[in-house]
């Protein structure tokens, strides 16, 4: 497989990205080049807790299009698929303290937890509160003292906007932390890749699938799943996702539910569709209705094909966050 | 030198010490070793990581380089760890960077601002790197880590202390355990880190951070038994 990407330089891209970031949604946010990382354009703000997610490159809208009113107060892009280390970290979390403390977002791949807690020292060290919540909603990977745990995967998004809510009304640090954690603990994803990504710096693909085989329960950096195995019709593979899914929370007749279908980044919108109208009718089968919905591009691994599913359980405190008003580059309403 | 080998350890060499010329000398014997295995570092990592082990790490000892010219004469062994361990941790990124940035950090800490190193002070540097790694990294031996270097290094470099050796000789020591950590990692299962995704997939592959480790005790070992 030829590289064949809209770059320049491969070490570049991270740059280059931010910098048309920057450009483009300059009513929202500011960005800081060195060390790198993206604010709210109103950061910091006095009294509400800061809200600081990062991680890999590669995965965007995934956080820097989440920064902005009623979500991220900011968001730390590292290199591609690796983690920022500690430096931009701080500097992002002493951005966006408002004296209410801050909390960091941080998906649960090592290199990211080690990083930000790191950064999290730091930042005590100079008086300022910071708490973390680790994101593994992934339930491809068996959570046991045998691995590094569940990865978080596209989860967060839904984590960042609820959170991200409940400190845009004022909820303090504790207060906050709780929204996160609450929303972490019922939600589920499991995702699916039809082909592999390649790294700019690495020229390659990360994984190499033949050309009739899809990898079931993959990372959002084409990390191994839970098989691989011959393409299926999509309603075939959505049953596949979304059986562990359910019966890991598990979710059960009566619940309700936030259903939603991501795009890996090079799967389009209309198969997107196909896949939720699948997933919603599963989950009317079995008395679960879907109250709240998403579809599209928001935890992407750069240009590979596969979708992942998430399913959230609802309750009246987390519907209302969810609905509150949100202004970022990739989700808006409300305001 | 193998496993097996032994070193000679003369009754002088342990009044001998080791001062911030040496840390150095180490650092930049470390930063050559690391380029010159930068590739393979990378293909341990890509067997069963992310494959950019070589990468950072090269990235990290080049960026200190600079930083050692011209250090004033009074600078202590233990400010060259702790400004070693700030930069690791602002420009490796990935795991490794925390990791061994708290590592030389806790070094530095232990060794305070004494302005040479006993064979007694390196037991305590490299123990205080290990516990270092261990609480941030919350790794355990077998989990095939750096870790699974590290342990037996401090542990043979602390025998040998025991046993009256000097300078050379406990970092001789060290090195040779971790040499022989860093292969014995090779048919574990990984139980932390990306790897540990791999489950049985990752047996018959060593540890990048293990391997890396046994090269920087190596290194150490190396300018060490040159000063002597």
């Amino acid at each position: 497989m030829v590289m064949k990407k809209l770059i320049n330089d491969p070490k570049n891209v991270v740059n280059e990205a931010v910098a048309g970031f920057a450009e483009a949604h300059a009513d929202i946010v500011r960005v800081s080049h060195d060390p790198i990382f993206i604010v709210r354009s109103d950061a910091p703000i006095h009294g509400k807790v800061g809200i600081v997610s990062g991680g890999g490159s590669g995965h965007e809208p995934l956080h820097g299009g989440f920064v902005g009113y009623g979500m991220l107060d900011a968001a730390v892009p590292g290199p591609v698929f690796t983690s920022p280390t500690p430096d931009p970290i701080l500097a992002a979390t002493q951005a966006v303290d408002g004296g209410a403390g801050v909390l960091h977002i941080v998906k649960n791949y090592t290199g990211d937890v080690l990083n930000f807690e790191t950064a999290a020292d730091l930042a005590s060290a100079e008086g300022i509160e910071v708490r973390a919540v680790i994101i593994n909603d992934d339930v491809a990977v068996k959570d046991s003292l045998y691995t590094a745990g569940r990865r978080g995967v596209a989860g967060t998004v839904l984590v960042e906007k609820i959170t991200g809510a409940a400190a845009e009304r004022g909820d303090d640090l504790d207060a906050v932390v709780a929204v996160a954690e609450k929303v972490n603990s019922r939600v589920r994803t499991m995702g699916v890749a039809l082909t592999p990504c390649v790294v700019p710096h690495a020229g390659e693909p990360s994984f190499v699938l033949a050309d009739d085989e899809i990898e079931i329960g993959i990372g959002i950096h084409g990390e191994p799943g839970r098989e691989r195995i011959k393409l299926e019709p999509a309603d075939a593979i959505v049953d596949r996702l979304l059986a562990p899914i359910l019966e890991d929370l598990p979710f059960v007749s009566g619940d309700k539910v936030l259903l939603f279908v991501n795009g890996m980044g090079g799967t389009p919108q209309v198969e997107l569709y196909i896949v939720f109208r699948r997933a919603a009718e599963v989950l009317k089968q079995q008395g679960i209705t879907v109250t709240r919905s998403l579809v599209g591009n928001y935890t992407t691994s750069l240009e590979m094909a596969g979708t992942s599913i998430s399913v959230l359980k609802l309750d009246d405190e987390l519907t209302s966050l969810w609905d509150a008003p949100v202004q970022t580059a990739a989700l808006r309403w409300g305001r | 030198m193998t496993l097996n080998e032994q070193p000679d350890a003369a009754p002088t060499d342990a009044l001998i010490t080791l001062d911030t010329a040496w840390i150095v000398r180490w650092i930049r014997q470390s930063a050559e070793v690391l380029a010159a295995n930068r590739t393979a570092l990378n293909t341990l990592d890509r067997d069963i990581g992310d494959g950019d082990h070589g990468e950072n790490m090269d990235r990290g000892f080049q960026a200190i380089l600079p930083k050692l010219e011209g250090l004033a004469v009074e600078t202590t062994p233990g400010a060259v760890l702790k400004l070693l361990a700030t930069t690791l941790i602002s420009t490796v990124g990935g795991a490794a960077g925390p990791l061994y940035g708290t590592a030389f950090l806790k070094a530095s800490g232990a060794v305070g601002s004494v302005e040479s190193l006993d064979a007694a002070a390196l037991v305590a540097l490299m123990t205080a790197a290990r516990d270092g790694i261990v609480l941030r990294g919350k790794a355990e031996s077998g989990d095939k880590t750096m870790i699974d270097a590290w342990t037996p290094a401090v542990n043979a470099g602390a025998s040998a202390h025991a046993a009256g050796s000097g300078v050379g000789a406990v970092l001789l020591a060290a090195a040779d355990a971790a040499s022989g950590g860093a292969q014995a990692t090779d048919p574990l299962v990984a139980r932390k880190g990306r790897a540990s995704y791999l489950g049985e997939r990752a047996v018959g592959h060593r540890d990048p951070g293990a391997q890396s480790t046994a090269l920087l005790l190596r290194a150490a070992a190396d300018t060490a038994l040159a000063t002597e």
